[in-house]
């Protein structure tokens, strides 16, 4: 046993120093981790996270490891810990639910650098950093469109259930309709899932038959409101990511996290030797949220000016949208 | 809120029940004749998935909603195959075994997905199919005649059942079979062949099940079926094996999903209890079960495998 | 409902006594499962990967090392657990496929204790929070067991409908009622418990690793399971209600009550592993994602496997699960090394369960053509 352990070993490092990766490795780049719950090219938060290191690469020497689809809590803490063990720099936690266990796994890795999100609680440990979208921003700015457009007077959200990121998102966007409408019809559906997307859309049905004639939704069961959306051809504003290919002919906008604005900054701080203890967020101001419209869809100017109007002013302070 | 309006909402909540019931029904048919036979599968949501993304694909390739309905039926027929040969030739353990038809689904139909699509995009689902004459009927036509061709078929799939099972030979021969095997087989009925065909076609159902899941909702997704081929084999017990309680089952189900929703919607239940409202379809099928169910009796030989004289 | 019956009963139980039989009966469920491995090694290798290095990893990670063993062990507690709640229920022939929920009814009401007694030193809190995980799972458990004994509603249906329930009552109350304050003043409103008290922390065996305590409790379950079915009139009751309600109401035995009991004690199994989660989890809190998995990692189901591979046998069962512990541990080292969708074990894991539940036909086939006696029942 002991021999055949030698020679396998032996043989692993012969491919190991011929490989490519090994020749990477050996010079000075970057090596960040991501462990993340959904699928890495979910058009929604996972992919989010992957897109913003995929963006800082172009500049970056940055060899990228990604463990993604780790629903399982317990799993995701087993690879936070092996990826720091195995030296990685950077180790990324993208999901709320996996921060109790970075608490934890954290201090015992003093040289790694942690960042997870999305929250607002870096447990006072000097090696951890945490990130937070400002949702409720773009939230509003939806809102405040989708009050515009309606000629019902009524608007349709469809929530997993009413916590974290998806809470900050719905609240906003209810927020601005009523801003731009007080008499608006904003009803919102927290499905009690994240995952069941036949509920979610006869939840967007429901919408449309109380007299909704603009809906949005957050989480990755939404794809099946969407579906249902298009097929009444019902507008839809997406968020977490560009959700216009899923329907091009009814999606007028999206909120876009651009996650490289702060990782930029979390990478800027470890090349001065600061691996955390500070929390950041990303909103319109700093252009780590942006409003991507679909150019496919005819919106009206009005519309588009009301939403550009909001846009500026919560970037210049006069809209406050959140509890903060 | 003026009656018109309230009539409007009723007719859409209960149109919505409808099609939230068909998946289920789907399933549930396929497993309530398996489990007539003789042969229980838990593997109903694995072959879901499956059929599922089977379809998806191939709608995604074809752009035609037919191919996929027929490619998801035919998966459906494959994995009938392999489980009843595993099942009734090699007698392996039905609980056991379908757990591993769940776990096989479950994975593969990730891995596919991720290998031949990776990101998700949409496929156009069926238009409804307005019925003529009856869908202009008011308040009625809107709720049942306004839907896409798969809820005709799963609901007419109902009579047809109930007709085989309990006008045919054939029927008679299952339901005999999943009764008394070695009183059927003395009498001439082949046990396996009728067992072979019931596992296949009720495989094929389930198949069916998840490929109009997918072509409904026009995506595919990792575990779309959200444990609904669970849901279904509950149904199985609840309509007591038979077509009509089956659909009976689904529909209850569906509609207080569909019930639960619109309060959610109206704001009937406030946002601080909608978790506690979800739970709403699972407790009221136990509790109207509660009140059926003592004269309930399931067939005799379920789970048992048939051996000739042994 | 006589006839959930036999089925668990004529699952074929574990071969011993002469050697040719052991060696048989290890030898073909063993060719099975590499027969299921092959077929990994293809979807392996149309994925890009190498399978041999690729299933080195997987060993390596699980078995390979005192860490590794460490991790398969933790992960391994919740299947064995629930495994040998199975056991017992199956032997009283009622099927649960409600460990899920159970679980999850265990875990909570563990939680709830430990907030409400942070100051309870260790040694007395510690029992405390594992027997609120067997009462919470075992009142669930209880449930599903007197709707069938009482009313004729089916447990399957009974236990798939109350995973559901179990879900969304934790949604609720990791969400309101248990929430993290700190999470409503932040206003991050993540649905999780603050850090429980340090002193409901499972203790650490092995310094810098990650084998607690609940490795002990799952191994003294098993044992304690075993003595149960076998060694009390308890056990014996449960058996006969399982093997011949009939005769068992003939001779005096309340089916009703054996049935409720079996589901109960399988029940307070699958909550003590849902304790065991939460206190010897790195977070040492409860959260959830929305679904159950999230929190079980689907042991609810894979313990039913485990259980009947291992012939329904308690001691059995605990190489069963480290077998797919060990699975799970390599499963998630893979995906990291070589970056293969962890999907791919989940279905190879099914390919394993279908190829060694279908084996046990050759198996029987060829131990009947050695001539060699076969025993019913009773493999102690």
């Amino acid at each position: 046993m002991k021999k055949f352990n030698l020679s396998l070993s032996a043989l692993l490092l012969a491919l190991f120093l011929l490989s490519p990766s090994a020749l990477l490795a050996s010079g000075k780049a970057l090596r960040v981790a991501i462990i993340a719950p959904s699928a890495q090219n979910d058009l929604a938060f996972t992919q989010s996270i992957v897109d913003g290191i995929n963006a800082i690469k172009k500049d970056r020497d940055i060899e990228l490891a990604i463990t993604d689809g780790t629903f399982v809590v317990e799993d995701a803490a087993a690879a936070i810990r092996d990826y720091a063990k195995k030296g990685y720099d950077l180790v990324i936690a993208h999901g709320s639910q996996y921060g109790g266990s970075l608490k934890e796994i954290a201090p015992d890795f003093p040289d790694t650098a942690f960042a997870w999100g999305t929250s607002a609680d870096t447990f006072g440990l000097p090696n951890v950093s945490s990130y937070e979208a400002a949702s409720d921003q773009g939230g509003y700015v939806m809102g405040v469109m989708a009050a515009a457009m309606s000629k019902k007077g009524g608007v349709g959200v469809i929530g997993p259930i009413e916590v974290g990121d998806a809470k900050l998102y719905v609240d906003g966007f209810v927020m601005g309709a009523k801003a731009q409408n007080p008499k608006i019809r904003a009803k919102v559906n927290y499905i009690g899932s994240f995952s069941d997307v036949a509920l979610a859309a006869e939840a967007a049905r429901a919408h449309m038959a109380a007299g909704a004639d603009v809906l949005t939704g957050t989480a990755q069961m939404v794809v099946g409101a969407i579906g249902a959306a298009r097929a009444k051809r019902v507008a839809w504003f997406g968020t977490q990511a560009n959700q216009t290919e899923l329907a091009p002919e009814i999606v007028v906008a999206s909120q876009v996290y651009k996650w490289e604005v702060i990782l930029k900054k979390i990478i800027a701080d470890m090349d001065n030797g600061v691996k955390g203890g500070k929390m950041y967020d990303i909103n319109l101001a700093n252009n780590g949220i942006v409003i991507e419209f679909n150019d496919a869809y005819k919106l009206d100017p009005a519309v588009k000016e009301a939403g550009m109007k909001a846009i500026a002013g919560i970037k210049d302070g006069s809209i406050v949208t959140s509890h903060k | 809120m003026s009656d018109s309006f309230a009539v409007m909402i009723i007719v859409a909540t209960i149109a919505s029940g409808i099609r939230l019931a068909t998946p289920f029904l789907l399933a549930s048919l396929g497993e309530a004749l398996g489990q007539r036979s003789g042969v229980l599968n838990l593997g109903v949501d694995g072959v879901m998935l499956l059929g599922a993304f089977g379809a998806y694909y191939t709608v995604l390739q074809s752009n035609n909603l037919y191919y996929g309905l027929l490619v998801g039926i035919a998966i459906g027929l494959l994995i009938g195959v392999f489980y009843a040969f595993i099942t009734l030739n090699l007698q392996a353990e039905q609980g056991v075994s379908g757990i591993g038809i769940y776990l096989f689904g479950l994975g593969m139909s990730d891995l596919l997905f991720q290998k031949f699509v990776g990101t998700p995009r949409p496929i156009l689902p069926f238009m409804p199919l307005d019925i003529p004459v009856l869908s202009g009927l008011p308040v009625v036509g809107e709720m049942l005649f306004q839907h896409s061709i798969i809820v005709y078929i799963a609901f007419g799939l109902v009579p047809v059942m109930s007709f085989v099972l309990y006008r045919t030979t054939y029927g008679l021969n299952i339901r005999a079979i999943g009764e008394n095997p070695e009183a059927a087989d003395s009498l001439g009925v082949s046990v396996m062949a009728t067992r072979y065909s019931a596992i296949i076609i009720g495989n094929g159902l389930a198949g069916l099940a998840g490929a109009a899941l997918a072509i409904e909702l026009g995506i595919f997704q990792q575990n779309l079926t959200n444990a609904m081929g669970f849901i279904a084999i509950a149904l199985v017990y609840f309509g007591a094996w038979s077509p009509k309680g089956v659909m009976i089952g689904s529909l209850v189900f569906g509609l207080v999903q569909a019930i639960v929703l619109q309060c959610k919607t109206f704001g009937v239940i406030p946002r601080s209890a909608s978790d506690l409202a979800a739970m709403a379809p699972a407790i009221i099928t136990i509790l109207a079960l509660v009140v059926v169910a003592k004269r309930f009796k399931q067939p005799s030989a379920l789970t048992k495998p048939y051996v000739r004289g042994g | 409902m006589t006839a959930l019956l036999i089925s668990f009963f004529s699952y074929r139980f574990h071969v011993k006594t002469t050697k040719t039989k052991s060696f048989i009966g290890l030898i073909i469920p063993l060719c099975a499962v590499l027969l299921a491995l092959a077929i990994g090694a293809i979807m392996l290798l149309s994925l890009g990967a190498n399978p041999i290095s690729g299933y080195a990893t997987m060993f390596g990670a699980a078995f390979g090392s005192v860490e590794g063993f460490s991790e398969t062990a933790v992960k391994s507690i919740p299947l064995l657990l629930v495994g040998v709640g199975i056991c017992i229920a199956f032997r009283a022939n009622v099927i649960n496929i409600g460990g899920e929920g159970q679980m999850v009814m265990g875990a909570l009401l563990a939680t709830a204790i430990a907030l409400a007694f942070p100051d309870i030193p260790s040694l007395l809190l510690i029992p405390m929070v594992l027997l609120a995980g067997a009462v919470g799972g075992a009142f669930w458990g209880a449930i599903a067991g007197a709707l069938k004994a009482y009313f004729n509603v089916s447990e399957i249906l009974s236990t798939i409908m109350l995973n559901i329930v179990a879900v969304q009552f934790m949604n609720f109350l990791l969400r309101g009622p248990m929430i993290d304050p700190a999470e409503i003043a932040r206003g991050t409103g993540i649905p999780q418990t603050m850090r429980l008290t340090e002193n409901a922390d499972l203790p650490i065996l092995i310094e810098g690793m990650r084998m607690h305590l609940g490795v002990v409790v799952a191994l003294f379950v098993a044992v304690a399971a075993y003595i149960l079915l076998w060694r009390t009139a308890m056990g014996f009751r449960l058996r006969s209600v399982g093997y011949n309600p009939h005769a068992s109401r003939y001779a005096g035995i309340s089916v009703p009550k054996n049935v409720t009991s079996a589901l109960a004690f399988s029940g307070a199994m699958a909550g003590i592993a849902g304790a065991i989660l939460v206190f010897g989890s790195e977070s040492h809190r409860m959260v959830t994602d929305g679904g159950s998995t999230g929190f079980t990692g689907s042991a609810g189901f894979n313990g039913i496997v485990v259980a009947l591979l291992a012939g329904l046998h308690p001691l059995w069962s605990i190489p069963s699960a480290l077998l797919f512990g060990g699975m799970l541990v390599g499963a998630n080292a893979l995906q990291r090394a070589a970056q293969v969708p962890s999907a791919l074990i989940i279905a190879l894991n099914g390919l394993i369960v279908v190829f060694v539940v279908s084996s046990e036909y050759f198996k029987q086939r060829t131990l009947q053509a050695g001539r060699v006696e076969q025993e019913e029942d009773d493999d102690e």
